[in-house]
């Protein structure tokens, strides 16, 4: 269901906007109207759907005009042209009492220096909402404390800012933005002035809050690696123009342009993309558990190992050889589902960085599994490799590939293979050390 | 026809200037009284307390004054010694008289200056209009409006204070202007986007914001008021310039030094109880990440 929806949003900075669009309109560049008109081309016909419970990541470098866009959500600044419609309702439509209500009640913002009020304290910045909404002072000071004690900052009620670190500040404005209830949480590069270590703390302390609360997080960053952490949806502005809208691992693994491409090459793949977007399905498993029907299935598929499942859960892999000595065994067999190991398997959800070491350390693909420990799958060692391996520019040239291009290309590809090689012997000495 | 050079315009401007004027006299005389008689009301009063309290009293209510702002010791003693040097000059009524025409000159500056200086900030236009009156009201000898006003309103205190308002109330106008556009933006736009009306934004964060630039501007206006007092006394306006007047007409260096101290020392009261007021509201105005 979507919340907000964001239509064909144009805004020209300088004084005859309305005069200069039509140019636009028919297609001038950004830099053509700058030298024609003096006006600079800020957000270029760009649409959005959000929607409900989400959190929709809007990133871009400085001058794309991400906080440029966030500021129409709540009409900050004034569009050229275009609608935001909020719940059914055009924001552009509202008088400004309509706006002072809507701004009030529906939508509250985080912004990247805090914009706290340094002559009051924490918990009467916390209470500002409410104060300007008109609540009586004891009410809205009670719920302010509780919102900050909701972001961990129970005891600093009456510090002034000043006295604060920049995260406990930007937990302030958090609390505040909370504080009113409002649907709709805008985040103006909220974690942006923070240490990278309290950065993190915070995106974890919001996702965690976001469980909760399920409002609609409208986040704005510079930071792709913060986008994918964070983000349900992701959209990618250059210039003022919309250059992808998609979840994280789209975005990661089908970069629409040179534009995104870039961006995505230098992120850390295997803490953004998780196991069920690499895994591959199961070419075969063993549904029984006798062990000589087992090992027959085997020889004669020519298999060194198969996936031992039991009404859809999975009890354990088996390779041809553990079978072979178990039989020449003397006594009687045991049940191949018992017998199976089932001490390397990895979760559907969890991101490849988690699933790294059982996948290194396994001879075969291990074995994903959902919640329920149902068998969904396999993840192959080179699968893993070759995702993690950032679209390179082989794909960029693709259409014009000049001698050089593609020498390097190649090299690029020999490089590559001794390095998995590399990584296939790694594997069997770890598995011989232990 | 003879080509001049310079075509008198001077002359129409001083007769239509003169026309101006005794117009208002005759058709507004009534109105500018009352007006002028409101104001003397104030300050009669102003003057009255101040002149019949005792000068102890008024030395304690200086002491307790200046711990208020500061809330330091050595500085309260200092200018309570100060306040007393003035009446060991022989110069506490003249005193008395310059503290109430300062202050309801510093009143007058406030009310009309803080608007003004609100108005500046929120509308370029306006103030790229204002600021030429400003300088004018600034440089433009005070003689020049001492004569006509001397006309509307009788000499004697009204005139002074209104040449002392029309003096120093630029530097207010300009300060605050100048400290509401320097409040932070994110905190007015935080500000605005929890749905806060003009009025809102205004009285909780740009003003209490300003507030520590707006206090030199208060300052800045006692200290030109202070300035002024020497002029006012040329139209009759007591107190300590007459003081001085009297040294420079009786050719008494002497007087005239003492009436300088005086007003000196004044200044240095007023400056040292502002100033350390504006700095204590600094305290929290600012986030230092």
């Amino acid at each position: 269901m979507s919340k907000i929806e964001v239509k064909n949003i144009t805004k020209i900075f300088g004084p005859r906007d309305k005069e200069v669009l039509p140019k636009v309109e028919a297609g001038m560049s950004k830099e053509e109207l700058l030298a024609e008109t003096g006006h600079t081309l800020g957000l270029n016909n760009v649409s959005l759907t959000i929607g409900e419970g989400e959190i929709f990541v809007i990133m871009g470098l400085s001058g794309s005009g991400k906080s440029t866009m966030i500021r129409h959500f709540n009409r900050l600044i004034e569009p050229t042209a275009g609608q935001i419609i909020v719940d059914g309702v055009d924001v552009m439509s509202l008088n400004r009492k309509e706006l002072e209500d809507f701004r009030r009640h529906k939508m509250s913002m985080v912004f990247q220096r805090f914009g706290l009020l340094p002559h009051r304290t924490v918990v009467q910045n916390v209470a500002y909402g409410l104060e300007v909404q008109g609540v009586k002072k004891q009410g809205r000071e009670d719920k302010a404390r509780e919102w900050i004690e909701a972001v961990g900052l129970g005891g600093f009620e009456n510090q002034f800012p000043s006295q604060l670190s920049g995260g406990m500040q930007q937990r302030v404005g958090l609390a505040r933005a909370l504080a009113t209830d409002a649907d709709v949480l805008l985040m103006d590069e909220a974690f942006s002035a923070l240490d990278p270590l309290i950065r993190s703390q915070m995106q974890d302390q919001l996702v965690e809050l976001q469980e909760k609360l399920h409002k609609t997080i409208v986040f704005i960053t510079h930071d792709l690696d913060e986008a994918l952490r964070i983000g349900d949806k992701i959209a990618i502005l250059k210039d003022g123009e919309l250059s992808q809208v998609g979840t994280p691992p789209e975005i990661l693994l089908q970069p629409a342009d040179d534009y995104v491409r870039a961006f995505v090459r230098d992120v850390n793949r295997a803490r953004v993309l998780t196991v069920d977007t690499v895994m591959q399905p199961p070419e075969w498993r063993i549904t029984h558990d006798n062990m000589e029907r087992a090992l027959a299935e085997m020889r004669r598929k020519g298999e060194e190992y198969g996936y031992v499942v039991e009404n859809k859960e999975f009890r354990g892999v088996v390779t041809q050889e553990a079978l072979e000595e178990e039989i020449n065994k003397p006594g009687k067999n045991p049940s191949l589902y018992e017998f199976a190991d089932d001490s390397s398997k990895v979760d559907l959800e969890s991101t490849i960085e988690a699933a790294l070491p059982a996948t290194l350390e396994s001879d075969y693909p291990v074995a994903v599994v959902d919640e329920e420990g149902h068998f969904k799958g396999v993840l192959n060692t080179d699968e893993v490799g070759s995702i993690l391996t950032p679209p390179d520019e082989g794909e960029e040239a693709e259409g014009d590939k000049t001698p050089d291009a593609a020498a390097s290309d190649d090299g690029a590809i020999k490089d590559q293979d001794p390095a998995e090689d590399a990584q296939k012997s790694d594997k069997t000495s770890v598995k011989h050390a232990s | 026809m003879d080509f001049v050079l310079f075509p008198d315009i001077g002359r129409p401007i001083r007769v239509a200037t003169n026309n101006f004027v005794d117009y208002l006299v005759i058709n507004y005389g009534d109105g500018f009284e009352a007006f002028s008689n409101f104001i003397l009301f104030f300050l009669v009063q102003l003057e009255q307390v101040l002149r019949s309290a005792n000068p102890v009293v008024v030395l304690l209510c200086i002491g307790l004054l200046t711990f208020a702002a500061s809330r330091r010791i050595g500085l309260t003693i200092g200018m309570v010694i100060a306040m007393w040097v003035v009446g060991a000059l022989g110069l506490w009524e003249q005193a008395m008289q310059t503290i109430a025409i300062m202050l309801v000159s510093v009143v007058l500056s406030v009310i009309i200056g803080i608007p003004l200086g609100v108005l500046a900030s929120r509308s370029e236009r306006f103030r790229a209009g204002l600021n030429p009156i400003l300088d004018l009201m600034q440089t433009i000898p005070s003689f020049v409006y001492l004569i006509p006003a001397a006309m509307l309103f009788g000499l004697g205190k009204v005139p002074a204070i209104l040449a002392t308002v029309i003096y120093s109330a630029p530097p207010l106008i300009r300060l605050t202007d100048l400290g509401i556009r320097m409040v932070d933006t994110e905190v007015v736009e935080a500000s605005r986007a929890f749905g806060a009306t003009r009025w809102q934004v205004l009285r909780g964060v740009q003003i209490p914001l300003a507030l520590p630039s707006i206090m030199q501007g208060v300052n800045q206006t006692m200290m030109m008021a202070l300035a002024m007092v020497v002029i006012a006394s040329m139209i009759g306006a007591r107190g300590v310039g007459e003081t001085v007047l009297l040294g420079l007409q009786r050719n008494d260096s002497g007087q005239g030094l003492i009436g300088g101290m005086a007003i000196v020392i004044l200044a240095i009261l007023f400056d040292r109880i502002t100033q350390s007021a504006g700095h204590r509201m600094q305290a929290h105005r600012k986030v230092n990440g």
